[in-house]
This record gives C-alpha cells, structure tokens and sequence, in this order.
C-alpha cells in the first residue's frame, strides 16, 4: 500500500497475459498479476472460474497456452512441478497431494528424503524429529509423526499439507482452498499462520470460497469468472458487496 | 469367509497373517506328518532349497507391486534367462554364462518398463502380453529342448555348492533378502517406490521422477526372474522352457500373503520371504501327505484364498 518508499520491493511473481485452454475448453483467458514478497493476494471465484488451473500453473503442473511468467524478474518455463519447488515454490493443492500409506514425516519430506550415513541410509530419527518439532510449532494436533496420514482426520490431514508447504517455501506459497476442510478454531490457526508467512517475506496467493477469510487475511483480491479476470481490488478499498457482484456478474 | 474377516479385523491379524499362517502349517504339518519325515533336517532344508528361486522372485514383485503395477512375465523372464545362461555356458567362460542370464532378464525388464513407464501401457496388460511372447521365445530358443549345465563352478555357485556347510541357494536367498530389504525400507528408492504406487500425482508434484521409478522397478523384478533363472539352472544343472513356468500363482500369493498391497503404496520384503517359505511348505507337505497332484492344487488354491482374504481386509477400508 505505501508504494512512496524508494525501495520498492520487486514483484516475486508476475503474470503477463496468461491463457491456458484444455483442447477446445478456455479455462483462463488473458489474466495478469504481480505479487511481491510479503504479500496476501486471494483469487476468488465461482466453482470452474479456473482459480485451480491458474495456480498449477504457476506451480509448472500445468504450462499456459500463451503467456508468460516471470519469477524473481526472470522469465520462467517451468517444465514441470519440481522445478519451480526447487525454485522456492510450494503449494498445498485442494486435493492435498499426501501419499495415504506412508507416515506424516514421510510425507513431509516427499521427494526431499534425508540420508545419513556412506550407504545414504534414510535418517528417520532426523525427520522424525524435525516433523515432531515442526507441528508442534504449528500446533497441528497429530498423534504422531510416525501416524499413517490415512489414519487421520481430514483437517489434521489438511494440517500437514499446509506445514509441508510453509515449511519449504522460499519465495511464494499457492494454497487451494486451504481451510476447506477446517473447523473454525483450526481455520483461525491456519489464518494467523498464513498471516504470519508475511513476516518470513513471503508471498501468497490464497484460492478460498469464504469472503469474511479473504477480508480478514488478504492485501489484495482477483476476482476471475468463468475464466476471465474481472478485476483486482485493494482490500481496504473495496466490499463484499462489491467483490459478491464481480464474482457473480449481477 | 465374512466371518474370518471380521475375526481378523478386530484382533488386527492383517499384519502378522503371514506369520500366523506360516506357524499355523508348520505346525499342522508337523504334528500330521512328523512320522512322514516333515521334521527332518534333510526335508526342511529341501523345501529352504526349493523356495529360493521363487524368493528371489518374491522380492522383485515386492518392488513392483509397492510402486503400483504388476509383473505377469516373470516366469517367461527365469524360463529365457536360464535357457540364455546354458546356451552361453556351452561355449564361453563362466562369467559370460552368469552375464548372459541377468542381462536377459534385465533387458526383459527394461522392455516392459519403456512400454509401462513412458508409454504408460497397464502394466497388467503389457506383461501379460510379454508372458506369452517371452514364453514362446523361450519354446524357440532351443526348439523345446531342455539343455543341459555342465559348468561345474556354475552349479556350484547356484546349485549343488555349499559355503561353511550353508547351501548355496540359501546363500543367494539370504543375500537377496538381506539386500531387498536395505533398498526397499533404507534407501530414497524405496520411499519413492512406496509414494509413486501410493500417489503417483503427489509423488510427481514433489519432485519423484515417477517414470524412472516405474522404469526401475520392472527392471529390478526383470533382474531377480534372471536370478531365479541362474538358480533353477544351477540346481538342476539344465535349463528348460517349462522353468518358472508355474511360479506366477505362488509368487503373487507369497507376497500378498506376506503383507505387499495390490494396489501400491505398501510392501514388505521379510513378509514376502516368509509368504514364499510357507508356500513352499505348503507344497512340501501335501505332496508327503500323499495327495494326487489334482488335490494338491485344489487345497493349495483354497489355502491361498483364505490368507488373501485375510490378508486384504484392512481395518479402515
Ligand atoms: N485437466 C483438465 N482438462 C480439461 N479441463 C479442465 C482441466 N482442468 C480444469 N479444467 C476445466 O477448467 C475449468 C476451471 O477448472 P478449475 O479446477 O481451475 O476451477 P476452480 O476455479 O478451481 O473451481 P473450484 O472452486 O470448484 O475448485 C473447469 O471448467 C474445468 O472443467
Ligand atoms: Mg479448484
């Protein structure tokens, strides 16, 4: 908001008239954002706006028909999810991408297992324990680190996926919908701990479908339509009233 | 069979059904059959010998398995294997006779993984397909003759030999269990292997190169069919089309049995072992039990439906 300091902060992420369609079907047409580092963007929408398209794009999951993206001031291809986590990138997808049978702190270092050891054994003391320490800091109430995720309830399980992100996370963390399954103590928790990604310099981009979160949370809204960016307000500056009718169209 | 379910979701018997089982026939057996020579040294350690080509396939389908897909060409694998590893040992040196075989069978192995892994064909599909056309190569290789192995430090080495007074062939099963089990549960591999049959898609969005890990692990079960190969070789000192032939239904039963998933995402190597040991002694003692061969097929099919009855049932599904 105050964009009279001399330093200003460089966007972390733009989007420069991004277009993605699947065959014949248009899911987003010509969308562009900036974000910079600590800040709080929601993007809102009706269910198939393509707020979820438009973040695994981001997230090199999807490649956009035409558009480009530019990270850190550089323009960027990602190929695929794995490099653009390797750039700082992290993501907690609606469906949450937990792998069922294995542990929680397998699941916390998916694809980032520690090893020890000349034979490059797998050190699950090492992330047993940093897991232990990790959800206890963000107080996600587990039984254990060693629980299988199938074993537990769907808001603990919403509560790793969301602590494997912030945990990783460089530069910009994409939630899908991250409170979704939440009840409203632990949606309070997932909020503050959003809030606080602020303070690490972080920037977010969060999907959600309640308005009261999004006033609450975000520094920014984009609202998109069936595909097509209606607008993008300041949230100080604007309304639920406003953002309802750009959502809607009436 | 609703019932015995039930039975072994309340004391949750999934997990250690292999063992139960396992203590549960020897126990039979060797009260049934103690006077039939079920106890002597010299049978249980026959049916030791017996069972280590099927273990060592065991382990490569435990691989397999944990990471999503099937492997039906197993069998036709050890059939090539064996019968390449005679053919070469007729007339070259040792080392080309053991080379021969596991190259053959990882070669196999790497065929069904570039039509698995990145041409995405089922896996249940492409390898029933590559059973039959295995098989057949096999039957052509040397016109349905069987061919003999008459390399002494071959046989040795994966027959007849022995190392401190401990078989060959329970060498061979030691080590590959023993090493089995280091990469499956110690290594990166083996985590990716359980992430890529468990979620294939969260696997891929965290930087699992699924592709390679299904690559792999038709490899490692093309690898373990050559050994199994090398072995049936070296203690039958020939080699023949009909090798590995009939090893499908105990493979799968034994690892399933011994507590892998169907479906991916799970696996154990010790609990495919011991599935493997208890097939064998299973067949062990209905053949001194004096059944026909139609009847022993008949118990061993109903014993198997039972353990994977149990064996599938899970307590949250
Ligand atoms: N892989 C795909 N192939 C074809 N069409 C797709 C694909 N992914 C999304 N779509 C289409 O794109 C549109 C946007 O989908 P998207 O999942 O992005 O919506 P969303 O805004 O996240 O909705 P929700 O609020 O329900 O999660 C939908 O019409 C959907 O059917
Ligand atoms: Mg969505």
């Amino acid at each position: 908001m105050n964009s009279q300091t001399v330093d200003v902060p460089q966007d972390v992420l733009r989007l420069e008239n991004i277009h993605k369609s699947f065959g014949g079907v248009v899911a987003i047409e010509d969308f562009s954002l900036d974000l910079k580092a600590g800040e709080i963007v929601a993007l809102v929408g009706d269910n198939g706006a393509g707020k979820s398209t438009l973040i695994k794009i981001i997230s090199g999951v999807y490649t956009p028909t035409t558009g480009t993206i530019s990270f850190d001031g550089d323009e960027v291809n990602f190929k695929d999810a794995t490099q653009a986590r390797a750039s700082g990138i992290e993501v907690v997808y609606q469906d949450l991408a937990l792998a069922d049978e294995q542990a929680v702190y397998m699941n916390m270092f998916l694809g980032r297992e520690q090893t020890r050891g000349p034979l490059f054994q797998l050190d699950r003391k090492k992330m047993i324990a940093e897991t232990e320490q990790l959800v206890e800091d963000l107080d996600v109430r587990i039984p254990s680190a060693r629980t299988t995720i199938r074993n537990l309830s769907g808001g603990q399980r919403q509560g790793v996926a969301i602590a494997r992100a912030t945990h990783w996370a460089k530069k910009l963390v994409l939630l899908d919908e991250p409170t979704a399954a939440l009840g409203v103590a632990e949606t309070a928790k997932v909020e503050k701990l959003v809030a606080s990604l602020k303070e690490r310099d972080l920037a977010v981009l969060i999907i959600s479908h309640s308005l009261d979160q999004v006033f609450r949370l975000s520094d920014r809204i984009c609202v998109l339509r069936r595909g097509q960016q209606i607008g993008i307000r300041e949230t100080v500056k604007t309304d639920k009233n406003e953002i309802v009718s750009m959502i809607t169209g009436v | 069979m609703q019932k015995l379910a039930q039975l072994s979701q309340k004391l949750n018997l999934t997990q250690y059904v292999v063992y139960i089982g396992f203590l549960l026939i020897f126990v039979f057996f060797a009260i049934t059959l103690g006077d039939d020579g079920f106890l002597t040294q010299r049978n249980l350690v026959n049916i030791a010998l017996q069972t280590a080509p099927t273990t060592i396939m065991a382990i490569g389908l435990v691989f397999v398995l944990a990471a999503g897909e099937i492997d039906l060409s197993f069998g036709s694998i050890v059939a090539v294997s064996a019968l390449a590893s005679a053919v070469v040992l007729g007339e070259q040196p040792l080392f080309f006779g053991i080379l021969a075989g596991l190259g053959v069978g990882v070669a196999i192995g790497f065929f069904n993984g570039i039509l698995v892994a990145y041409l995405r064909l089922p896996s249940f599909l492409v390898t029933l397909a590559t059973m039959g056309l295995f098989a057949g190569i096999a039957r052509t290789m040397t016109d349905l003759r069987s061919v003999p192995v008459l390399n002494s430090t071959f046989t040795d080495l994966f027959g007849s030999g022995s190392l401190f007074g401990v078989p060959s062939l329970v060498l061979w099963t030691i080590g590959a269990v023993a090493l089995g089990h280091f990469v499956f549960r110690e290594t990166k591999f083996g985590a990716h292997v359980l992430a890529t049959g468990d979620n294939p898609r969260a696997a891929q969005v965290s930087g699992i190169k699924v592709p390679r890990v299904r690559m792999l692990v038709m490899m490692v079960c093309g690898a373990c069919a050559g050994l199994a190969g090398l072995l049936y070789a070296g203690r039958l000192q020939s080699a023949r089309y009909t090798l590995g032939e009939s090893d499908l239904m105990t493979v799968i039963a034994a690892v399933i049995i011994g507590g892998t998933a169907l479906n991916g995402g799970k696996g154990t190597i010790i609990g495919a072992l011991v599935g493997s040991l208890m097939m064998g002694m299973l067949n062990n003692g209905l053949i001194l039990m004096g059944l026909s061969v139609s009847d022993q097929m008949i118990v061993r099919g109903l014993i198997i439906l039972i353990a994977v009855a149990i064996s599938l049932r899970d307590v949250n599904r």
